[in-house]
């Protein structure tokens, strides 16, 4: 049996099919940014396996991945700080208690 | 097909049911902290994927930045807020019952398309990408968004100051 392109594809799908069900159904906001992450991860493994195995094998999907990781850390940072805004308004982290917009 | 496993399959299979393992984990466990290290875990698996798949630079800076950052930053974050000890169970449990039939469809669905269509997997090329022409790629071709790159982690860094800042007082 050989590595081919499916291999990590089928991965990736898993992976981010996983980080949906967690957004869909997690109740603190701290772990809906974890599933996010991990999605975010799982769209990289396809990027990177594109730029080995797909019809045009070259670097872009490798810079391509490093695009998607610097801007999904500005992501996580600005997530998290928003977070704490609203957990000193709120104080809770439950996402479905964040159910008004103003105060 | 031959059924000769090759040592890069059964790293690939090792790697991915880490990863898996990690992700599966970090949705049912009832701890939040073990969640994060399991969170981690997956990221450190996945860093493996990126070695597998010759992308070394990748690797490392998954490693710097996932593993050590961004799980630092989580940990920051459930350290901040105060949380019961235990997650919560879901809100009603026909709502986890129709996220999970959703996303299952989703998942058939994505494995469907993945194995119909006719991707070419030829060999991969000899010559592989170095860190040498990914940062020649990247300080050329791509020079405009590696210098908007910049442009936003200033902006995120100094929005997340500001928000996270305590209001009120001064």
């Amino acid at each position: 049996m050989t590595l081919t392109l499916t291999s990590y594809l089928a991965l990736a799908a898993i992976l981010f099919v996983i980080g949906l069900y967690g957004v869909l159904t997690k109740r603190n906001a701290v772990l809906v940014l974890f599933s996010i992450e991990l999605m975010l991860n799982a769209a990289n493994i396809n990027l990177v396996a594109f730029s080995k195995y797909g019809l045009f094998p070259g670097v872009t999907g490798q810079v391509f991945t490093l695009f998607t990781i610097t801007v999904a850390a500005a992501e996580a940072a600005v997530g998290i700080a928003i977070l704490i805004a609203l957990y000193r308004n709120r104080e809770t982290a439950e996402a479905d208690r964040y159910n008004s917009m103003k105060g | 097909m031959s059924f000769q496993f090759s040592g890069e399959f059964i790293a690939f299979f090792i790697l991915s049911v880490m990863a898996i393992c990690g992700a599966v984990f970090m949705i049912n466990a009832t701890r939040v902290i073990h969640m994060a290290l399991s969170l981690a875990f997956t990221f450190f698996s996945i860093a493996g994927i990126y070695l597998l798949l010759e992308a070394e630079f990748l690797a490392v800076i998954q490693i710097l930045i996932y593993t050590g950052a961004v799980s630092i930053l989580m940990l920051f974050g459930i350290m901040l807020t105060k949380h019961k000890e235990e997650e919560q169970p879901s809100i009603s449990s026909w709502h986890s019952i129709i996220s999970f039939c959703a996303t299952g469809a989703l998942f058939g669905l994505l494995i469907w398309v993945i194995y119909r269509s006719p991707l070419v997997s030829q060999a991969p090329q000899k010559a592989a990408a170095t860190v040498g022409q990914l940062g020649g790629s990247v300080f050329k071709q791509y020079v405009i968004p590696f210098e908007l790159t910049s442009v936003l982690l200033l902006v995120a860094l100094v929005g997340a100051v500001i928000l996270a800042k305590r209001e009120g007082k001064k």
